[in-house]
Order: C-alpha cells, then sequence, then structure tokens
C-alpha cells in the first residue's frame, strides 16, 4: 500500500515538473516535439534511477558512517556527472539501438537539477532501498508524463495566431501553468 | 568603460531570466514572495561571483579535458559554504528555500558563465561579468516573487497593500509561477519591440 501511495503521489500528486519545479529546463527545451520528449524521458528514467541507487549507497555507506554529510552536494554532482559518461560509454558498446534514440540527451542530463533533486529529496525523505527505487522510477515516470503532453499541445502551438510578444516562450509557460493549474486537480487523490 | 559594459550587459540586455531563460528551476520555485527571491538571488550572486573569480584564476592550469568536472567541483564547493552559512546565520530563509539551496549548483547560469565568460577572461572582469549576472539574476527573482506576492496576498515584502481576502492565491501556488513568468515575459518583449 505504501509503495501505491509512493508512486501516486510522485507521477501524478506531486509531480516533479509541475508541482516541485525541477527539471524545467528540458521540459522547455525539448519539448517540442513528442518524439524527442519519448527520447528525453527514456534517458532520465534510466539515468535517474541508477543515480538514485548509487547516490544512497554512498550517502549510507560513506558519508554517513564517517560523518561527512556536509560533502553530500560535492559528491552527489560529481558522481552523477560520472555516472552519466558512464552510461553512455557502456551503451555505446552494449547497445548501439539504444544508444541511438537516448544519445544526444545524455550529456544534458549532468545539468537537469531533477536528478540530484531526486537524489537529495530521497535522503530527505529516509527511504529505504526499495522504496527510493519505486520513487525515482516514478517520479521519472511523472516527468515523462508532464513533458509528453507539454509536447503534444506545443506542436499544435505552432499553428496558433498570436500576438507578436507572445509567441515563442510566454505562451508556453501559461500553457505549463494551465497544465499545473489541472495537475492540481489530483491533489485530493494522497 | 569596457568593464562598466561586462557589469551591465547581465542586469539588462542579457537578463539572465527575462532573455536568456536560465535558471528556470530556482526562478520558478523559489518566488512564492519577494523575500524568498531575494534571498536566493543573493546566494546565486554569490556563487556566480566567487566561482567566476576562482574559476578565472585557475584557468591555466586545468587541462581542458577536465575542465568541466574541475568547474562543478569549484561551484559546488562555493554551495555548501552558502548552504552552511545560511543554515547558521537565517534559519527560517534556509527553511523555505530548502531543496533549492543544493540546486544552485546545477543551475545552468552559474555553469554557463564559467564556461563561457571566466575560462576566457582575465579575473577582474569575470568579476564583473558574475556580479552582473548575479544582480540581474536577483532583479528578475525580486520582480517576479514581489509580482505573485501582490496577485496572490496582497503583499509585497510582507508589507499589506491590499487585504489579503481579495488575493487570488493560485499566484502564490505552482501554476501562477508559470503564468505570472509568462506575462511578465510578454510584456518585456513588447517594451522590446516599441522601443
Amino acid at each position: 500500500m505504501t509503495y501505491v501511495l509512493i508512486i501516486i503521489s510522485a507521477i501524478f500528486v506531486n509531480n516533479i515538473v509541475l508541482s516541485q519545479f525541477l527539471g524545467i529546463c528540458p521540459f522547455l527545451g525539448v519539448s517540442k516535439r513528442i518524439s524527442t520528449a519519448i527520447g528525453m524521458t527514456g534517458a532520465v528514467t534510466f539515468v535517474m534511477v541508477i543515480a538514485t541507487i548509487v547516490t544512497y549507497l554512498v550517502q549510507k555507506l560513506i558519508l554517513d558512517p564517517y560523518s561527512i554529510g556536509y560533502l553530500q552536494t560535492i559528491s552527489f554532482i560529481l558522481i552523477i556527472a560520472a555516472l552519466v559518461q558512464l552510461v553512455e560509454i557502456i551503451l555505446k558498446k552494449v547497445s548501439p539501438p539504444l544508444y541511438q534514440a537516448l544519445g544526444v540527451f545524455l550529456p544534458l542530463i549532468t545539468t537537469n537539477c531533477a536528478i540530484l533533486g531526486v537524489a537529495i529529496m530521497t535522503i530527505l525523505k529516509d527511504y529505504n532501498l526499495i522504496k527510493a527505487v519505486v520513487f525515482s522510477a516514478s517520479t521519472a515516470v511523472g516527468f515523462g508524463l508532464a513533458l509528453v503532453l507539454f509536447a503534444g499541445i506545443r506542436e499544435q502551438l505552432d499553428l496558433v495566431d498570436l500576438p507578436k510578444g507572445m509567441k515563442g516562450t510566454p505562451i508556453a509557460l501559461i500553457v505549463a501553468g494551465l497544465l499545473a493549474l489541472a495537475f492540481m486537480g489530483f491533489a485530493g487523490l494522497a | 568603460m569596457n568593464n562598466l559594459k561586462t557589469f551591465t550587459n547581465g542586469l539588462i540586455k542579457e537578463n539572465p531570466i527575462f532573455t536568456l531563460l536560465l535558471g528556470m528551476c530556482p526562478t520558478l520555485g523559489v518566488t512564492s514572495s519577494a523575500t524568498n527571491g531575494l534571498g536566493m538571488g543573493l546566494a546565486t550572486a554569490f556563487v556566480l561571483i566567487m566561482s567566476n573569480l576562482v574559476v578565472a584564476l585557475i584557468k591555466n592550469l586545468i587541462p581542458d579535458k577536465v575542465r568541466i568536472p574541475s568547474f562543478i567541483v569549484v561551484i559546488a564547493t562555493f554551495v555548501t559554504i552558502v548552504e552552511m552559512t545560511m543554515q547558521a546565520y537565517v534559519p527560517s530563509l534556509f527553511e523555505s528555500l530548502g531543496l533549492f539551496i543544493p540546486l544552485i549548483v546545477v543551475n545552468c547560469i552559474v555553469l554557463g558563465r564559467a564556461e563561457a565568460f571566466a575560462s576566457k577572461n582575465n579575473p577582474i572582469s569575470s568579476i564583473l561579468d558574475g556580479a552582473g549576472m548575479g544582480i540581474g539574476f536577483t532583479l528578475g527573482l525580486v520582480i517576479l516573487g514581489a509580482t505573485r506576492e501582490f496577485l496572490g496576498s496582497g503583499k509585497i515584502f510582507n508589507a499589506n497593500i491590499y487585504p489579503e481576502d481579495f488575493g487570488m492565491l493560485v499566484f502564490v501556488l505552482a501554476p501562477g509561477a508559470f503564468i505570472a513568468l509568462g506575462f511578465l515575459i510578454a510584456i518585456i518583449n513588447k517594451m522590446k519591440q516599441t522601443a
């Protein structure tokens, strides 16, 4: 039951993009086409789950026992940066088709605040390892859901006749606001 | 003259929030009030100035290939300093900014300026660039924070302007952040076209 709650809360109620404001850069940056949005979602899911597991283990096995918690920010961001490189190299070798699909998005992920944000949140919420995995995976699904929905709307936005000043980013932000308003309706679920 | 230009560049012409659209996560996340915006802006400005200075000083010592990771370590060091200082001296601000303080590390503006400006220029103009960008970012956060606070609860910097009951609560919540920023950018675009 707790797992169901974690999943629903991470996907709908506390959606990472629309109510926590993490990962806005890729949300605005790669949401012009549905296909790129799906590619980005794949890459983020992959890295987010692995990064959460590794940072969790580092926190519990290294930072906590030696009480050097103040190194959290530095060590986590380095782990994520190294991990992204590693995933890129391994994917290139092991699964070229997957690399083809996710390759261009991987370098962008290092500066995606959603990854570091989820890693830190997992520690703050004091989850165990299984809950951490469930939490990070469903957060990534929530990210994907918001991204794909938004990309679908933005594809249509190209055809709309708008005042000059509203074109591009302003209207995209307002659309995101309306989407966030819709997601607020899920608040009663948790 | 040139130095002055470096400094004012970040304030208006290349304002990180309204023109470059960098650092959107903290922009939207912490601006539920003008005070929070100011705190976040100053913290980011400090990190920007210090990391620009250090990067400009050590740029010749770092091999090109490990450039980015080294920059990130420099930035993360200053973020940790800010985090600990805030926790010690302004715990209430630390509470309300929460997760977004460690996330200054992944703020694209900081790494962006280190890579695009400080790694190519001397320390003095790097400091000025960092200060200009930092103040421009702070300005943007305060404007957005004040707008949201005013529309949402009838206050600016906690000073009552009109009764709170008439406020539109949605502007303090998540959707209002997107909508308010969207309209602010549209207004600025419009002003640029007519100017």
